[in-house]
């Protein structure tokens, strides 16, 4: 069965071509067969690889074909499959397939159904080499192709400028991040010979020494594209924007697969950053702080999108927390976890926007409880996972995360006692990501509250109907019991201490959720606002913009970053420089018109041409001999 | 070969004025279908020259040469004719200095 892996992206590149050459010609029910089919045919198939591969339990690598020769560098085209791979896999395709399938109903009456079936399926392509690849040049192939999907995604409303812009937006600033990337492997490849990730984390770490500055230099580097991609601080202010795009795409691509391609990169990288203990800490620390700067923002946003959008965002920096902390398998567990409820969420707004005719303000929303059963019971339970209550899934990924956070003695690292951090950082990670943990809960349960209870604003014109409700109910399902499985993933990392903490630290790890839905019900639901002496203070206001600015970073890169470059862009139009590649245009343009000038029309002056200069040739001739 | 042969050199210069006259028929005619007698002038005019030539040097090639050109020439003018018939129709005229579509 493993002989078959390369099938599993090549079924759906295929049906993306398919699609693509067709150019919307096929019925739309054969279209839906294709985009959902191929995703579902290789979602069958990761499943039976991966009940094979749990028997053997053995990383099985492939190369199909030598992709360049040059001098020693021959990266194949390679896949590697262990554990992680196959975690990822499954999520990629199932979670896939589901949205898929959702899609086919939610993106019925759109005149492009079958563009946005390629593109998708295009995208799964992609993300499954990334995960697939066996050395980083591939997985950079799957990284850009996930990036140029994403692109197109965002954009597929074109005709709407602001979308262009959202897209173009998402496309620069992941750009950012991948360039670091890309010179990071350049690093890695001079220094260490190969890209193939296995021998390389080998040669790694025979070449280097914990703390070294080139190991350092190297995990920064692929950090830089693991924080692009992640929408992680600085680089996450593409996120709430790319929400223009279809609802279905923010669920597979901007919540699910591809942004959760950083932690992947990360874990998959371990060994590398296990060389740098001061990346690491910086890893965690960036992870924090994200979490807590989008958690502030999502608490104040009004449209339905955004908010799941810095949600996200805050979730993959629990991700990279736990990832900064050492903790691999909790972070990929949460990834997967995190993949269940908040594609969830985003197929549950996608419903309610699908159902109240393109409506995103959730103030204009409200009592939808039994009017939409399913969506409402669909939200309860992904906001219930988000919120981390006790017994969902989300809840047993981000208990091992601030376990592990809290248990990590730290910073044990040079650089860190050089600058007079001598403290042990672990409990200050705790206590900031349940300070995180109560943000969240307080604000998907606002979204709750306000959405489903409440007074009706506006009133839904249709149900969803089972292409939209059977993926629900899965994910609603996954989404609970996701978290009762452990990941076989102990193989893949080092093996983590098993969590000796007391009673009380675990007790207010369950408590903080519920306080933050108690809290939400009492100011969203009993409108007991208790706090309104300060909201309603003109600072209290100020506050409020400021965070559903998303901390105003938005505004800080424009003022420092953007308008620079375009001012001095502008000065620099009609310089010298310029004036010569002017000069060069015009001479062609003169020359072009002199020519057709001579394109009359006019047979006989064509005519007259020619034999003169036959004259003028023969004469020529004549003379010459 | 007897003495009322004419010599190769007089064919030729029949030959060379032969090709003029349809040349500036081609180059000065202005309707269409001159044009067109204009250029089985010229394929004439070089037909006259491989036969004389054919006969000065006793070979049958020029002779198979003249029997190409004619087939050249009979398809030239059902293609030709075809395109004059098309012309009138489009332009309802046959000078070709009107028909000038083609221009920049």
């Amino acid at each position: 069965m493993l002989n078959y892996v390369w099938l599993i992206p090549l079924l759906p590149f295929i049906s993306s071509v398919l699609l693509i050459l067709t150019a919307g010609r096929l019925p739309r029910k054969l279209i839906a067969v294709f985009g959902a089919g191929s995703v579902g045919l290789a979602a069958l198939l990761v499943f039976a690889i991966g009940l094979q591969f749990m028997q053997t339990q053995t990383p099985y690598s492939v190369q199909l074909w030598t992709w360049m020769d040059i001098g020693d560098f021959t990266p194949g085209f390679s896949f590697y499959i262990d554990q992680l791979s196959i975690v990822m896999m499954s999520i990629i395709t199932g979670v896939g397939f589901l949205i898929h399938l959702y899609s086919t109903e939610f993106m019925q009456h759109d005149s492009d159904y079958s563009r946005y079936f390629a593109y998708m399926n295009m995208f799964v392509a992609a993300m499954l080499i990334l995960v697939m690849a066996d050395n980083l040049l591939l997985l950079y192939l799957g990284w850009e192709g996930v990036g140029v999907c994403s692109y197109l995604l965002v954009g597929f409303w074109y005709k709407d400028a602001a979308n262009g812009a959202a897209s173009r937006k998402a496309f620069i600033v992941t750009r950012i991040g991948d360039t670091a990337m890309a010179l990071g492997l350049f690093l890695l490849f001079t220094e260490l010979r190969t890209l193939q990730i296995q021998p390389m984390l080998e040669a790694a770490n025979n070449t280097w020494a914990i703390g070294d500055i080139m190991p350092a230099i190297a995990a920064l580097l692929l950090l830089g594209g693991a924080l692009g991609k992640s929408a992680q601080l600085p680089l996450h202010t593409w996120l709430p924007d790319a929400m223009a795009g279809p609802t279905p795409v923010s669920a597979l691509i901007h919540a699910a697969t591809m942004v959760t391609a950083g932690v992947y990169l990360i874990a998959r990288t371990h060994g590398l950053f296990l060389l740098a203990p001061d990346v690491l800490m910086l890893v965690a620390i960036i992870g924090l702080a994200t979490l807590l700067i989008a958690a502030f923002a999502a608490l104040n946003q009004t449209d339905i999108k955004r908010i799941l959008a810095y949600s996200t965002i805050s979730q993959i920096g629990y991700m990279f927390l736990a990832l900064g902390v050492g903790a691999w398998s909790a972070s990929i567990f949460h990834l997967m976890t995190h993949a269940f409820f908040k594609a969830l969420l985003f197929l549950a707004a996608g419903a309610v926007i699908h159902c109240l005719h393109h409506q995103h303000n959730i103030f204009k929303m409200g009592g939808l409880r039994g009017k939409l059963p399913i969506v409402f019971w669909s939200f309860l339970i992904g906001s219930a996972a988000l919120a981390a209550l006790p017994f969902t899934s989300g809840f047993f990924s981000k208990d091992q995360i601030l376990l592990s956070a809290f248990e990590m003695h730290g910073p044990a690292t040079s650089f860190a006692s050089n600058i007079g951090l001598n403290f042990n950082l672990g409990p200050w990670l705790w206590a900031g990501g349940l300070l995180g943990a109560l943000l969240t809960a307080i604000y998907s349960f606002r979204l709750v509250f306000i959405v489903f209870f409440g007074e009706s604003h506006t009133e839904p014109d249709k149900q969803p109907g089972w292409r939209m409700a059977t993926p629900l109910a899965l994910l609603c399902v996954m989404s609970l019991i996701g978290g009762w499985f452990a990941l076989p993933l102990a193989n893949v990392f080092p093996p983590s201490a098993e969590h000796h903490v007391s009673y009380l630290i675990e007790g207010i790890s369950i408590a903080i959720p519920l306080i933050g839905v108690l809290l939400a019900w009492l100011i969203y639901y009993k409108k007991i606002n208790s706090f309104s002496f300060f909201t309603d203070s003109s600072n209290g206001q100020a506050l409020r913009r400021f965070w559903k600015s998303g901390w105003a970073i938005d505004r800080l890169y424009n003022s420092v970053l953007v308008s620079p470059y375009i001012a001095i862009a502008n000065a620099m139009r009609g310089e010298w420089l310029d004036k010569i590649y002017h000069g060069v245009v015009s001479i062609c343009v003169g020359s072009h018109q002199l020519l057709s000038n001579s394109q009359s029309g006019k047979i006989r002056w064509y005519l007259i041409s020619m034999v003169f200069g036959l004259i003028v040739l023969v004469s020529i001739l004549g003379w010459a001999n | 070969m007897d003495g009322l042969a004419i010599p190769l050199n007089h064919v030729l210069i029949v030959a060379t004025l032969l090709f003029i006259t349809g040349l500036a028929g081609l180059m000065f005619r202005r309707n269409v279908i001159f044009i067109l007698m204009a250029l089985e002038v010229m394929l004439n005019s070089a037909g006259l020259a491989f036969v004389a030539a054919g006969t000065a040097w006793q070979q049958a090639d020029g002779q198979v040469i003249f029997m190409l050109i004619l087939a050249v020439a009979a398809a030239e003018v059902s293609v030709g004719l075809g395109l004059v018939l098309q012309i009138q129709r489009r332009f309802r005229t046959l000078d070709m200095d009107r028909a000038t579509r083609l221009n920049s």
